[in-house]
């Protein structure tokens, strides 16, 4: 591959603007449907083709240019830094919602309870409501409600994306080791693994939903619940959906033992929805 | 392969031209000039809602607009202010003057880089066309504080939205600019050889990355209070909406220091170059920088000092929030060093960073009369914030982003801007931003609340001084416009090096900069 030549730089792209008008008719139409206007899911739906249509399209480009050798080593050294700090404000992204877990717990709910200076709102605005966790409020928002074990289900799930993060690191150490049988089945394992975790996370909300009277809109502990295992949920859903092109990829012959940052980029978003699992299920499940 | 290597190679033959050049352009100078262009127009409007809120307050009583309006009115004018008009400047800055300033070909991730600009304006759409919705734009100010702005009513998804668009944008932008300043440096500029802009820029980058998705988080939680039924903020269900105020303000305090960090970086730049002679205390410029930056991450609950709080938080927030005056001062300490002795020339400029020394000094000051937590029980929510916090934007953030326009638009346009017009426009822009923003201090602390269309007839003589100098400062903006428009259509042809006492890699190439430029690395010595 021809690597001598200067730091590739794309002269113009349509994939961009597409991607910006996609996104403007996607939040578009979201807006417009919260406000109960018949055509905003319609909107809505045509903006998400778009953005998909647009990082299709951007994807091919790039992996066309990477097979063609077009990227040198500092391309690849952009592309590293790029992720990893994109990563991070994903991170940064669920901080808030941790945050907001860790503050009702250890603040808004005690206080509610009466602790610190907040004897009399407890007294005249919630009499007899105690600080307990998990909780849904001294009006008990969305009624009585049964809590989610952390054994069972959410152990299961635990054990499976554990396993996942073993499955992409015995994947990487075959491609590193040009084993791409090992590789395929590798990749091919991890994704079934991660989309396995979604299938049962799906089915824990419908339990949820129908047997425990669990809801969004049970309380806090609802809210909290609901927002951080769903925006997870999507993130491994992401993170899944990535493996399966990295996968078709390894099919196809792309990446080499020492050129493959595709493949580890993928891995290290897998990594980063691993390690948010983890916070979930000591401060969402167990905890 | 080799197709696309051909077409590498053939680069400079085929540019797009019209509207396409500047939908599809990967050019760091194109998309500058897009930030940069975009910013004055949301500049001009954003200004012209302030100009609504000072014909309102000339005068006690309700005079021309209903309160409601008044309070759409100031909640878009920061909106406007803070995400469409200072942060996009600085961005398109970055853009700009960044890889020229290490000596890269371009920023490191180029088609990113349109992406980050294009969803701006797509934002401001959904966030402008509120103004024209039955129950008009979005009113609860600008920081969103529930359960107020959850009785918004149909703008209130779209604020939402713009807002999640907003923080992809900066998200993205900042990814670019911290690869580029890490991984495109000229082959010899270390770290500690960057230029202070650069510098500057990159621990905004990091500050953005850190707190944007949390902006984004807290107005995530804000729509699904409002249509999903969860109780983050709803006391009721165990929720806080003091908890918002905590998010946001983690997001927000930073948020400001993202707006002055890069103008301390144009300044650092300006500054030496009239003085005729080096930064003074280039390594503590430094590492003030970074320790402002982090300590913007620990400071955020004065802003809430009267919300409740527990006595030890409030005594380390505003400890910690006075520490921020050492490093802050360290800078003001080495501008002013720097100068001493130097050969100095005032031209606009210098003239712009030298009111910004003095008027973000004046801001900085009033912003530790804040900080101390039993006398901020009389200053909240009075007009001694708002002339505070428009002392280090206006005078601060704005006057060094028009320094640096001047600073570096002959390298842009390669033609010298009218100095009798830029000198005119920087007394103008001088005189009335104080006798806008002065005359606040004093209202503030006579007890005159913000955010309020009418007020007690005692403030009537400051209000009314306040707001002609508001008049004759948005005016006055206009001459500023013209001044660039006038310098990008022709004038005095300016040298490559520009201005007599300018150092930087910048400066090396041609005047206008020409499309492509540092193709082929310069080596720095």
């Amino acid at each position: 591959m021809a690597q001598s030549q200067g730091y590739y730089v794309p002269h113009g792209s349509n994939w961009p603007i597409v991607g910006a008008i996609g996104l403007f008719l996607l939040m578009l139409g979201l807006s417009t449907a919260f406000n109960g206007v018949g055509v905003g899911p319609a909107v809505a739906w045509i903006g998400a083709i778009v953005v998909i249509v647009m990082i299709v399209g951007w994807f091919a480009t790039v992996i066309r240019e990477s097979e063609g050798g077009v990227y040198n080593q500092q391309v690849d050294r952009s592309f590293r830094m790029g992720m990893t700090w994109f990563i991070i404000s994903e991170v940064m992204f669920f901080a808030a919602f941790f945050g907001a877990l860790f503050y009702a717990r250890q603040m808004a709910v005690p206080w509610l309870g009466g602790e610190s200076n907040n004897f009399f709102t407890n007294l005249l605005l919630y009499p007899g409501y105690e600080n307990a966790w998990p909780t849904n409020g001294p009006k008990a928002i969305g009624g009585e409600y049964q809590v989610m074990a952390a054994l069972g289900l959410p152990a299961i799930n635990t054990a499976i994306l554990l396993t996942s993060g073993v499955t992409i690191t015995i994947a990487h150490h075959a491609l590193k080791d040009n084993n791409r049988k090992v590789l395929s089945w590798g990749l091919f394992a991890t994704f079934f693994l991660g989309f396995l975790f979604v299938g049962l996370q799906a089915y824990e909300y419908i339990h949820a939903y129908q047997e425990m009277n669990l809801k969004l809109s049970t309380g806090i502990y609802g809210s909290t619940f609901f927002m951080l295992t769903g925006f997870h949920g999507l993130h491994v859903t992401l993170g899944a959906t990535m493996l399966v092109v990295i996968w078709a990829r390894c099919l196809k012959g792309h990446f080499t033992p020492t050129h493959h940052f595709g493949f580890e980029a993928v891995a290290w978003y897998w990594h980063f929805v691993d390690v948010v699992w983890l916070g979930l299920y000591i401060f969402v499940y167990w905890l | 392969m080799s197709s696309i290597t051909a077409t590498q190679d053939q680069h400079d033959d085929h540019h797009p031209t019209g509207l396409k050049r500047w939908l599809t352009t990967t050019n760091h100078k194109d998309i500058g000039t897009l930030y940069l262009v975009f910013s004055l127009i949301m500049f001009l409007f954003g200004g012209s809602m302030a100009l609504v809120i000072r014909a309102e307050l000339f005068q006690p009583g309700l005079q021309l607009v209903d309160p409601g309006f008044f309070n759409q009115m100031t909640t878009m004018h920061a909106l406007i202010m803070v995400f469409g008009a200072i942060m996009p400047a600085f961005v398109g800055l970055a853009n700009w003057m960044v890889p020229l300033m290490v000596g890269a070909p371009d920023m490191a991730l180029p088609r990113l880089n349109n992406w980050s600009f294009w969803i701006l304006p797509m934002a401001f759409t959904l966030l402008g066309m509120t103004l024209l919705f039955p129950g008009g734009a979005p009113a609860a100010g600008w920081t969103m504080y529930p359960p107020l702005v959850l009785q918004t009513g149909d703008a209130f998804p779209f604020l939402i939205f713009a807002v999640h668009l907003m923080g992809i944008s900066s998200v993205l932008g900042a990814i670019n600019i911290i690869v580029t300043i890490m991984n495109m440096r000229a082959p010899g500029m270390g770290l500690l050889k960057m230029p202070l802009f650069v510098w500057t820029w990159l621990i905004t980058a990091y500050l953005l990355i850190l707190v944007m998705p949390v902006l984004a988080g807290a107005v995530t939680m804000l729509l699904t209070d409002k249509y999903f039924g969860t109780s983050f903020f709803l006391a009721a269900g165990g929720g806080d909406p003091v908890m918002f105020q905590h998010i946001f303000w983690f997001f927000g305090h930073p948020e400001v220091y993202i707006m002055i960090l890069p103008a301390f970086g144009v300044v650092s730049q300006i500054i030496p170059t009239f003085s005729r002679k080096p930064l003074f205390g280039y390594d503590s410029m430094v590492y003030a920088t970074a320790s402002i930056a982090f300590l913007s991450f620990i400071v955020w609950a004065h802003h809430m000092f009267t919300v409740g709080m527990p006595l030890a938080g409030q005594l380390f927030f505003m400890f910690s929030t006075m520490l921020i005056a050492v490093p802050t001062g360290v800078k003001v300490f080495n501008w002013v060093a720097t100068m001493w002795k130097g050969a100095m020339t005032f031209e606009t400029p210098m003239l712009f960073a030298l009111a910004f020394v003095f008027l973000f000094t004046i801001g900085g000051f009033s912003g530790l009369m804040l900080a101390i937590a039993p006398a901020d029980m009389q200053y909240h929510d009075t007009y001694f914030v708002v002339a505070h916090f428009h002392y280090v934007l206006v005078p601060g953030a704005a006057f060094a982003i028009m320094a640096a326009v001047y600073y570096w638009l002959p390298k842009w346009t390669g033609h010298m801007y009218n100095e009798k017009l830029g000198k005119l426009h920087f007394w103008l822009s001088a005189i009335s931003v104080n006798v806008t923003f002065f005359p606040q201090h004093f209202v503030g602390l006579a007890g005159m609340p913000r955010r309020i269309p009418d007020y007690a007839t005692q403030f009537a003589d400051f209000n009314a001084i306040s707001s002609v100098g508001a008049f004759v400062f948005g005016f006055s903006q206009l001459l500023f416009t013209y001044i660039i428009w006038s310098c990008a259509r022709g004038g005095q042809k300016a040298t490559d090096q520009v201005w007599e006492g300018a150092d930087g890699l910048e400066w090396t190439v041609p005047s206008p900069a020409p499309h492509h430029t540092f193709d082929t690395p310069p080596v720095i010595k």
